[in-house]
């Protein structure tokens, strides 16, 4: 493994539920489906009100390339198609499914055959699958890649606190990450590849380095437990040593990674045929009663699985999709469980209070603890009075929002939230001087004709 | 359920609060404090409590006078009242003492915007006001109490002009039985402090090593020697607790070595060729100001950032 490991923050680890396989809901009563649980254009309906739809059916098509199908995740009648007020505070159209007691699945369900590359990405497309670590980056495009793959990191670094949905993946269905494994490799012939666990999963790291014993060019690494080292450019710096620079994707520099439990769904899907409809999730959080992994059709309620849990054992002060790290706050509890959720944490009052900033005192924290080395208390100077230049000069496009510089705050400055504001900034800034530079370029040309 | 807060993440925070930061230096300012009460007596006593009480009085009138927030629970006036009373011979009158924190306070730090916004160490800074403003009682150094006389030179009056008499021996310097202010006699308490504050992880090594031992590579290039040059004057009190002040020091680490390696520098050259015997207060002023461009050079380069 790589020597110089990029710096981070030791968070509280709090993995409860590490231990506890998932359980499955009982079916709930209605499920709302939003049409965009991945970055890239909403999904298109397919169905109308009234329609009957089976568990599996698909009920939107991908809109556009960057994009994923969406399926019945129960079986059941449409009731609704309307628009939703999704946590990421965007109006969302979303499909309502009443469910009936009777649960057929769909007929069209059956293991896939897959003969080439072309036919592996549909596969991966009519899955429904997107990057399940929280991104919800559409997994297919992800693997569309066109020049030479050195290496496929498989990521169950799992940093963020509370979350085991991903160690319960790699714990309890091991086939299905290693045949997930095998098809990637058949299809995008990667040089090696690189399982990183971080090392609070010692079963998990002894497992998987088990099974990858007799396999030449696949390897299973323990990585430091330190924040974020589930990140993409943490997990590529911090195995192959590679640098991915700022604006840029893993695949310029010959990486791909893909979380583990992305990869067990692909598999599934190729095995069995039923796309992505229920997701495996950490219910934790100091407010809740019974802390478990929970396995919920895609749209449940989140008070639903609270409830399975045995409700709140405190009045819950935050309630969070997510690790506590960059998960989001909702507005309330009636938000659905989507594809790329693996964790609902429910904070009581006192962990959920919000923090009071005070002034910086220059302590450097911040950027000790950064893993890029960017400086967020400069770049906090800068936002403050409005100084776009040095904005970019101190390159806060390159911030990936893990929130570390925050954490480690002993002023308790909302740092992160300055550098997404930031990275607003310079964008509109950068369109603003593209645009000016046009505009005398075409005066210059004009001035020209009239010469 | 309409009560749920909603905010940005990280949604947990490390447990380091400023108020933390500034107990922890409140907590390795212990050992010297307490050996100044030893080594000075009843004088040491009056001039912390003074300075303490003026400086913290000075935040909080200050911050109403100005309508600001008053955050004198965060301790950082109190560290620059102590850090001022420590820096002052014990036969400095009290009302001196008292308009030497005011200064602190209002001037240095809450008129330039309070914690944080000062450019000079608030301590520091008043310190050389008062040796430039008050100069008869702050030149005249105390002995300690085990000593016959009240005031003697201070071991570097003696090492600039032999005929004010011999440097005492190594213990004595160590332990702080000499002439000097009343917090950097006591080089055993200092150092206690010093690794405390490391430990705790509140300061990193650089800043102070880097101070030390240009100090003492200059001290033999001087000709002078480097054990005694260390273990008289402020280089000690300086270099684990003026030199490591977040607000007026650069924020990395190359910076921090820099801002060391300055201090040592412009305190030799003071001790060397400068008219004062003692110069850590005016090199620890001088870096201060060269902080904001330290901190430029010295920044580290993005990982992935554009090629400079």
């Amino acid at each position: 493994m790589y020597k110089k490991r990029m710096a981070g923050v030791k968070v509280p680890h709090r993995k409860n539920t590490a231990a506890l396989a998932p359980v499955a809901i009982p079916l709930p009563k209605q499920v709302v489906i939003p049409m965009s649980m991945h970055i890239g254009a909403p999904a298109k309906p397919l169905v109308s009100v009234g329609d009957m739809v089976k568990k599996g059916q698909i009920i939107a098509e991908e809109g556009g390339f960057v994009s994923a199908p969406i399926h019945a995740s129960v079986a059941g009648k449409v009731t609704k198609i309307d628009t939703v007020l999704t946590s990421a505070g965007r109006y969302m159209p979303a499909v309502t499914i009443q469910t009936t007691e009777e649960q057929p699945v769909d007929e069209n369900i059956k293991p896939v055959h897959i003969a080439n590359k072309e036919e592996f990405l549909q596969a991966v497309n009519n899955s429904g699958v997107v990057g399940l670590g929280g991104a919800g980056f559409p997994t297919r495009v992800k693997l569309t890649v066109k020049t030479k793959v050195d290496y496929i990191l498989v990521n169950g670094a799992e940093c963020e606190p509370y979350i085991t949905s991903d160690t319960r993946t790699m714990l309890d269905k091991p086939d299905l990450v290693m045949e997930g494994i095998e098809l990637l490799k058949r299809y995008l012939q990667p040089g090696r590849v690189v399982i990183g666990i971080e090392d609070n999963k010692p079963d998990c790291i002894e497992l998987y380095k088990k099974r990858c014993a007799n396999l030449t060019d696949v390897d299973a690494v323990a990585l430091p437990a330190l924040y974020p080292q589930g990140g993409e450019k943490v997990l590529i710096h911090n195995i192959t040593g590679r640098v991915v620079p700022a604006g840029k994707l893993p695949i310029d520099v010959g990486c791909v990674v893909i979380n583990c439990t992305t990869l067990a769904a692909i598999a599934n899907y190729v095995k069995t045929g039923m796309p992505l409809v229920e997701k495996t999730v950490t219910v934790d959080g100091s407010a809740v009663a019974e802390p478990k992994n929970v396995i919920a059709p895609i749209g449940t309620p989140m008070q639903d699985l609270f409830d399975f849990c045995g409700g709140f054992k405190e009045e819950p002060g935050k309630i969070l999709y997510g690790g506590p790290m960059m998960g989001i706050a909702v507005y309330d509890t009636e938000q659905p469980i989507m594809k790329n959720t693996n964790a609902i944490i429910a904070m009581n009052k006192k962990d959920g209070k919000i923090d009071e900033p005070s002034n910086c005192i220059h302590c450097g924290r911040c950027t000790a603890v950064c893993p890029l080395h960017i400086t967020p208390f400069a770049i906090e100077r800068a936002f403050k009075t409005e100084n776009d230049e040095e904005l970019v000069k101190l390159e806060v496009m390159n911030c990936m929002e893990c929130g570390c510089c925050s954490f480690s705050c002993p002023a308790k400055r909302p740092l992160v939230q300055v550098n997404k504001l930031a990275k607003m900034r310079v964008k509109a800034y950068q369109a603003k001087l593209e645009a000016e530079k046009k505009a005398a370029a075409e005066a210059a040309g004009k001035e020209e004709k009239k010469a | 359920m309409n009560n749920l807060n909603v905010s940005v993440s990280p949604h947990i925070k490390s447990p380091i609060t400023t108020q933390k930061i500034m107990t922890d230096v409140l907590i390795a300012l212990a050992p010297v404090t307490i050996a100044s009460f030893v080594l000075f007596g009843i004088r040491a006593v009056l001039l912390v409590c003074v300075c303490v009480t003026a400086s913290i009085l000075c935040e909080f009138l200050s911050q109403k006078v100005m309508k600001r927030k008053v955050t004198v629970s965060d301790g950082s006036a109190a560290v620059t009242g102590l850090l001022l009373a420590l820096s002052l011979p014990a036969n400095a009158p009290l009302w001196q003492a008292a308009i030497g924190s005011a200064f602190a306070i209002v001037i240095v730090k809450q008129l330039f915007g309070g914690l944080g916004q000062n450019f000079a160490n608030p301590a520091v800074t008043a310190r050389v006001m008062m040796l430039i403003s008050f100069s008869n009682s702050l030149a005249v150094a105390t002995n300690t109490v085990f000593f016959d006389s009240v005031s003697s030179a201070t071991p570097l009056a003696m090492i600039a002009d032999p005929s004010k008499g011999t440097v005492p021996d190594y213990l004595q310097l160590f332990l702080g039985n000499h002439a000097g202010t009343i917090g950097e006699t006591c080089s055993l308490a200092l150092l206690a402090g010093g690794i405390y504050l490391i430990v705790k992880k509140v300061i990193t090594w650089h800043e102070p090593f880097i101070f030390v031992a240009t100090v003492m590579l200059l001290s033999i290039a001087f000709g002078r020697d480097p054990l005694t040059d260390v273990l008289t004057g402020g280089v000690l009190i300086a270099a684990f607790f003026m030199a490591t002040d977040y607000v007026t020091t650069p924020a990395q680490t190359y910076g921090r070595m820099v801002f060391g390696f300055g201090c040592g520098l412009i305190t030799m050259l003071i001790r060397v060729y400068g008219n004062y015997p003692e110069g850590v207060s005016f090199a620890i002023l001088l870096m201060n100001i060269l902080t904001p461009y330290i901190d430029n050079w010295t920044k580290k380069k993005v990982i992935g950032g554009a090629a400079k």
